[in-house]
């Protein structure tokens, strides 16, 4: 018998999966609107950050009533309780998005700074974890949500190494010190955006096993 | 502690417990649920050795309380049941007495006679079972004046004044409003101070606000026991699960 319960849950993963594909959707913008230097597509992000704000009010609102109205337990709670941490995850992913494209905005007219495909290897890297975790989420995927928490290392190498480029070449040409800063403030923002993605999965790990895989550090004895 | 170990109970031949080893913590509060008729009631009276007087009732297996079987030939069960108080689904004040004389039964029971120690022993009952500053300008009314919750309280002061060592309580609230029901379930965090306290229920909100460990049963058997935090949150057996979500049962 298919529970009154189960309805609202899968209303739930429905509203989280659509606010997931807007989130998407503005990190592909974001990436076509830097390496392609489109400043009317950074004008679209903008617009796509509000509507991701709004699914963040209504999603949220969903969750305090199914808990207030159902007192879930087990996997129910665990998919709601997350759902409440995941929510947030994904609107901050689209201020970081957002956050790329104003600086695209300032940097599109000038001549760029990065050599080579680092960057935009970073933002394919993140873009891929994003997809990945939401994949995981919506199909109760616990390898692959797995997966995005060990891609995060691969981002941060990425980031790490384009750091450097940046603060080598603004010691060597001071003319470049304010795209560059522009630049570090981008690579930081799309770190970010794996950290959440990196966040999404391991909520979905506890949705699905119960088992909080955050902060390991914390847990695991430190080795000599 | 109180303790069971393969525990068999069965009625004219139908096996209702099929073997159930538990253990309850001193100072601790354990929620037993299952869906009904899974044996959980009959768990719990088999622990003051309710089935001895019931046709056809057949008890195996061992109880112990603080490692002393109870059902063994030279344990009295008058005496069992005043170290292991009980109180039922619906409060069952005795009519024709008196709030105070309720109180004082099992002692009066007990041969205890004396006005003093007895007027001591019910306001000390009264006062744990928090119903002392309602009733005691009227401990000469009869307890059908008191409110439902008043009177479960007042049953739970009837277990209370013999001092007993456990509580079972046997789904003490499923006839009360939730303001009489939260007045029961302070009343047990209080008393688990001092006692080991043993509560069958149907309301999973209620087992996991108001329990320190929770068992799950399921046709007569154990199916899972732990904390109640993790058994609520995260359960290891798909079927408690179910169960606790509402897919079964």
């Amino acid at each position: 018998m298919t529970r009154h319960f189960d309805q609202d849950l899968q209303e739930l993963k429905a509203g989280l999966l659509a606010m997931a594909g807007q989130v998407e959707e503005m990190i592909s913008l974001t990436q076509q609107t830097f390496h392609e230097r489109s400043n009317p597509i950074a004008e679209r992000i903008a617009l796509l950050d509000k509507i991701v704000d709004e699914s963040e009010l209504k999603l949220d609102q969903t969750c305090i009533d199914l808990l207030a109205l159902r007192a879930p337990f087990a996997r129910d709670l665990r998919l709601i309780a997350s759902s409440l941490k995941i929510v947030p995850e994904l609107e901050r992913i689209g201020d970081h998005c957002t956050n790329i494209a104003r600086r695209a905005l300032i940097l599109n007219p000038q001549p760029p700074v990065l050599k080579g495909d680092a960057l935009r290897r970073l933002g394919e890297e993140t873009q891929s974890m994003v997809r990945r975790a939401v994949d995981a989420f919506i199909n109760g995927d616990g390898a692959m949500a797995r997966q995005v928490i060990l891609a995060d290392d691969v981002v941060d190498r990425l980031y790490l190494q384009l750091f450097s480029e940046l603060l080598r070449g603004m010691l060597a040409d001071p003319l470049c010190i304010e795209r560059s800063t522009h630049l570090i403030i981008v690579i930081k923002n799309w770190e970010r955006i794996a950290d959440e993605a990196t966040n999404i999965a391991e909520e979905v790990l506890f949705i699905l096993e119960g088992v909080n895989v955050k902060h390991r550090y914390l847990q695991d004895p430190p080795k000599h | 502690m109180l303790a069971c170990q393969d525990l068999k109970i069965e009625f004219d031949r139908k096996q209702v417990l099929k073997g159930v080893t538990l253990a309850f913590p001193a100072q601790k509060i354990s929620a037993i649920i299952g869906p009904s008729g899974c044996g959980k009631s009959t768990l719990l009276r088999a622990f003051n050795r309710m089935h001895d007087l019931t046709p056809g009732a057949k008890v195996t297996g061992s109880v112990t309380l603080n490692g002393v079987e109870i059902y063994h030939d030279a344990e009295d069960p008058v005496l069992i049941r005043r170290r292991i108080g009980m109180v039922f689904q619906k409060a069952n004040p005795f009519p024709t007495l008196s709030i105070f004389e309720n109180t004082i039964s099992g002692l009066r029971l007990s041969g205890v006679g004396n006005r003093g120690l007895l007027q001591e022993a019910a306001e000390k009952a009264l006062v744990d079972a928090a119903l002392w500053d309602e009733v005691k300008d009227r401990l000469k009314s009869s307890p059908m004046s008191l409110s439902g919750g008043q009177q479960q309280r007042l049953c739970i002061a009837r277990a209370l004044a013999v001092d007993p060592e456990v509580l079972l309580m046997d789904e003490p609230c499923s006839a009360l409003d939730p303001i009489a029901t939260s007045k029961i379930e302070e009343l047990m965090f209080r008393l688990r101070e001092r006692l080991t306290v043993v509560i069958v229920t149907h309301n999973m909100q209620q087992a996991a606000r108001a329990s320190d460990r929770t068992a799950f049963l399921w046709m007569g058997e154990l199916v899972e026991e732990g904390e109640t935090e993790a058994i609520f949150t995260s359960p290891k057996k798909s079927m408690t699960e179910d169960y606790i979500t509402g897919r079964f049962g």
